[in-house]
């Protein structure tokens, strides 16, 4: 097309309602969060300029251990959910009768307003009636009812799981396409070389999804470590806290106890380590595909 | 089983094999679903009594019927998150619409960086710009209306559905830009009565994922920026009940279903597109 000046302006201006839209919802808001951080806003009105405080603030209210539980959370959060998406995805794809019916049959907890189907592992993890605590009774796995969010320990797994139960769609249809876009021939040639099936998955299928993988596990540790909903309807990063991973931390301290700077200053750790992430993912990413294209 | 070529077959014990894993896994995919279909099936008093047992005793659609009643407000629930999920649909399609194509055709300075920067908006999660959006919200007097939920809504929905509409258009030859501007027509005009309508089925498949996706993530802004019981989506409304002690569970567990049965059946009408939208969502250039 001519004028090349003319093309960029017409380009610009397509996209300026988006760009100002996010400039003023998202990167207007990324910079008063780093703003606020280093002040002592609150309700009130107005607010000073308190320097570094709200950070020395939040390592004497032992965030480090915040940091730290936020940490494992999202590692077997991540991991599980792609143990289990691989192991479905390899499931999903050997031809076996039903399988186009057992791919749509994976989906509605992806599809489904998250917050409902978290109210509905609520009802399951409850001891006295629900699914979980029941049926472990009436198998006599366990002697009396479990109440899996009132203990510390449970309430950590239990939030997990319910994590992995809503990322694992997406892993697993994700990884399912990836599979499928194997050429067959690569298998076909292994089998007629007299290779057994798990041989060829090792062999052939693994290597093959390598980079699926690691996009999907990119993606899913920058989503996992974003999980609020599921925190906060099972549990509210209880019992005594052993739940509050950083987003937690944040929005109880600001949006529960109106502390604003102190929250900001959250926030921003997380951003730091959110950024990190994005930047290795772009990385590996960015690696992967230079691979490929050589 | 004789047209299957032989790298398909099965013995019977992988068959039986990989069954029983395709059960465990939609077992632990499907179970809170079908636990919550099985209390909505109960009366009161057999979800409260031991044993447990799996399968209802006397169970009945009853509870269908009168939650109507006892969940004051529920229509209007459903029909609030419909109507933002509808609205924050229509908003995103007239940003996203001449964005992606601008990203699909015309080589600009900056336009790698800029994508990618787009993109990068993924990566937050409002929870972390929740304090400076309530203050905006405030200043901008929109707490406690339908757009505190709706404006935040959209940025993050943003990303995705250019990215989605960016890889459609891209396949549009551009020989048919070109005739058009020989012709004479004009950018806009190229854009609007050229491109529009052979974009048309992208632009469906990515309003019906920006629309699920808008559905499915009623929480967090509806939680914060508005306290109003008459313009809560439906789990903002169902999440109020269930902090109390005299919760009706049977009938709350009905209201989910009914609240999640639209989408249930975009699932089967619409899986084709869901999975081309869901791949296309990771970066993958």
């Amino acid at each position: 097309m001519t004028g090349s000046r003319n093309t960029s302006l017409f380009a610009l201006a397509l996209l300026a309602p988006a760009l100002l839209y996010i400039i003023g919802i998202v990167a207007y808001p990324l910079v008063d969060t780093v703003n606020l951080s280093f002040t002592n806003a609150a309700l009130r009105p107005t607010y000073d300029w308190v320097g570094g405080e709200n950070y020395q603030k939040i390592f004497r209210a032992n965030f480090e251990q915040v940091i730290i539980r936020t940490f494992i959370w999202t590692f077997f959060s991540v991991l599980l959910k792609m143990v289990i998406g691989t192991l479905g995805a390899v499931m999903l794809n050997a031809a076996v009768p039903g399988r186009a019916l057992f791919r749509i049959l994976t989906m509605p907890p992806w599809i489904v307003p998250m917050a409902i189907g978290i109210f509905m592992w609520g009802w399951m993890y409850n001891g006295q009636f629900g699914m979980i605590s029941g049926l472990l009774q009436n198998f006599g796995l366990v002697d009396g009812p479990v109440a899996w969010l009132a203990y510390g320990n449970t309430a950590f797994w239990a939030t997990i799981v319910t994590d992995v139960w809503i990322g694992v769609p997406l892993v697993t249809i994700y990884l399912l396409a990836a599979m499928q876009s194997i050429p067959r021939d690569l298998y076909e040639a292994a089998w007629t070389d007299g290779a057994g099936r798990l041989y060829r998955f090792r062999r052939i299928t693994l290597p093959m999804i390598i980079p699926a993988l690691v996009t999907m596990s990119m993606l899913s540790l920058i989503a996992t470590f974003n999980s609020f909903d599921i925190i906060w309807i099972l549990t509210r990063g209880g019992p005594s806290g052993s739940t509050t991973t950083m987003i937690i931390d944040t929005y109880r301290v600001a949006i529960g106890s109106y502390k604003y700077g102190e929250g900001a200053a959250r926030a921003v750790m997380i951003c730091i380590f959110l950024s990190l992430f994005c930047l290795a993912y772009f990385r590996v990413v960015g690696k992967i595909n230079t691979g490929e294209k050589a | 089983m004789s047209t299957k070529p032989m790298i398909d077959r099965y013995k019977w014990y992988e068959v039986v094999g990989i069954y029983a894993g395709i059960a465990l896994f939609l077992f632990f995919v499907l179970a809170p679903f079908i636990e919550g279909f099985m209390v909505s099936l109960k009366p009161l008093s057999a979800l409260f009594s031991s044993p447990y047992s799996f399968w209802p005793k006397n169970g009945s659609l009853t509870a269908y019927f009168t939650m109507w009643e006892s969940v004051p407000g529920f229509w209007r629930y459903i029909a609030n998150s419909l109507f933002i999920s509808s609205v924050a649909t229509i908003v995103v399609l007239i940003l996203v619409v001449p964005a992606a194509y601008a990203f699909a055709r015309f080589p600009f300075p900056g336009r790698g960086p800029l994508l990618g920067a787009f993109l990068a908006v993924n990566m937050f999660s409002g929870a972390v710009l929740l304090i400076p959006l309530f203050r905006l919200m405030r200043s901008l007097g929109l707490l406690n209306t339908y757009f505190a939920m709706i404006v935040p809504g959209v940025a993050f929905l943003i990303p995705t559905a250019i990215w989605l509409l960016r890889t459609y258009m891209m396949r549009i030859p551009r020989e048919l830009d070109e005739a058009a501007w020989v012709d004479g027509a004009s950018r806009l005009y190229t854009l609007r009565r050229v491109i529009l309508p052979i974009a048309m089925p992208g632009i469906i498949v990515v309003a019906i994922t920006t629309f699920i996706g808008a559905y499915a993530q009623q929480f967090i802004f509806a939680l914060t920026f508005n306290s109003k019981t008459e313009f809560m989506p439906l789990p903002i409304g169902l999440f109020a009940y269930f902090g109390r002690q005299e919760v009706v569970w049977n009938e709350l567990m009905a209201a989910s279903f009914v609240g999640i049965t639209p989408v249930l059946i975009l699932i089967v009408f619409l899986q084709r597109y869901l999975v081309a939208g869901l791949t296309a969502g990771a970066v993958k250039q």
